[in-house]
């Protein structure tokens, strides 16, 4: 496990994962779990290209661009709040329908 | 490693018991921050665990304990037809990346070519993204001041 390919080919598996619970799963907090792992696979293609390739403004040797690793500091961040909403808003829903499957929570519908 | 993160984001999914799913969940965020080591990123990798498995897995671990119900522990399964359709459309996706990945020849970089230091990165924070990094403090507090006026509300409605 010591090249680009392979924690893309990890990433590409997390993501995959990540589509096939949004597809299957009904119930709120699996869609989140699957969501965390579709931002995980991206952070991980992230970190992994911004480490192993070049920077552009580097000629030779290796560089110090770290703007790989700063978006995914960003990236944690926001999932963190993300993450914070949809729990108070399963909690929230929890409390008014005594269940969290997706499908039954209709009260917005048109 | 890699057996680690992919099997435990299948146990995130698939696990019957819910409290299970989430600490499958935090095993796969784990195997995501060893993967930042292997990948010479450190300071990364100790925020992600701090931030996903300290915070972000104990929160969803309470919410499971908060919302959890018996009938959860045989959740309705998704219909076979449901199933497939999900797992077609999730080979698919991997397919196609795992295609761009072979056809790129990504493998030729073999190397770390970036020593980018945690100097670097607060070099970078503080000075050309200084605005996003403010912008995502406002992000962060309006996050946590919707989640605690949600939970407010519902109980204001529940006294009525």
């Amino acid at each position: 496990m010591n090249t680009l390919s392979d924690f893309v080919i990890v990433s590409a598996m997390l993501f995959g994962i990540g589509v096939y619970g949004l597809v299957t799963k009904r119930n709120a907090l699996r869609l989140l779990f699957a969501v965390e792992l579709m931002i995980n696979a991206a952070n991980l293609n992230f970190i992994a290209f911004g480490q192993y390739l070049p920077s552009a403004s580097a000629t030779a040797g290796p560089s110090t661009n770290a703007l790989g690793q700063t978006f995914v500091l960003f990236s944690i961040a926001l999932a963190a709040a993300e993450a914070a909403v949809i729990l108070a808003i399963v909690v929230v829903a929890y409390r008014l329908h005594k269940d969290v499957d997706v499908s039954e929570l209709k009260s917005l519908e048109g | 490693m890699m057996v680690v993160t992919v099997g435990s984001a299948i146990v995130a999914l698939e696990a019957d018991e819910i409290i299970y799913g989430a600490i499958g969940l935090a095993g796969s965020l784990f195997g995501v921050a060893t993967m930042f080591f292997l990948l010479n990123a450190p300071y990364v990798a100790v925020f992600q665990i701090a931030v996903y498995i300290g915070a972000i897995a104990v929160l969803i671990l309470f919410t499971v304990m908060l919302v959890r119900e018996e009938k959860w522990a045989k959740e309705v399964p998704a219909t076979s037809l449901t199933r497939l359709a999900g797992a077609l459309t999730g080979l698919a996706v991997f397919i196609a990346l795992a295609f761009a990945v072979i056809a790129t020849n990504l493998s030729q970089f073999s190397t770390l070519s970036n020593n980018a230091t945690f100097f670097d990165i607060g070099v970078l924070i503080s000075s050309g993204d200084a605005p996003v990094l403010l912008v995502l403090g406002l992000v962060l507090a309006a996050s946590v001041v919707g989640a605690l006026t949600l939970s407010r509300a519902d109980r204001e409605e529940r006294t009525q």
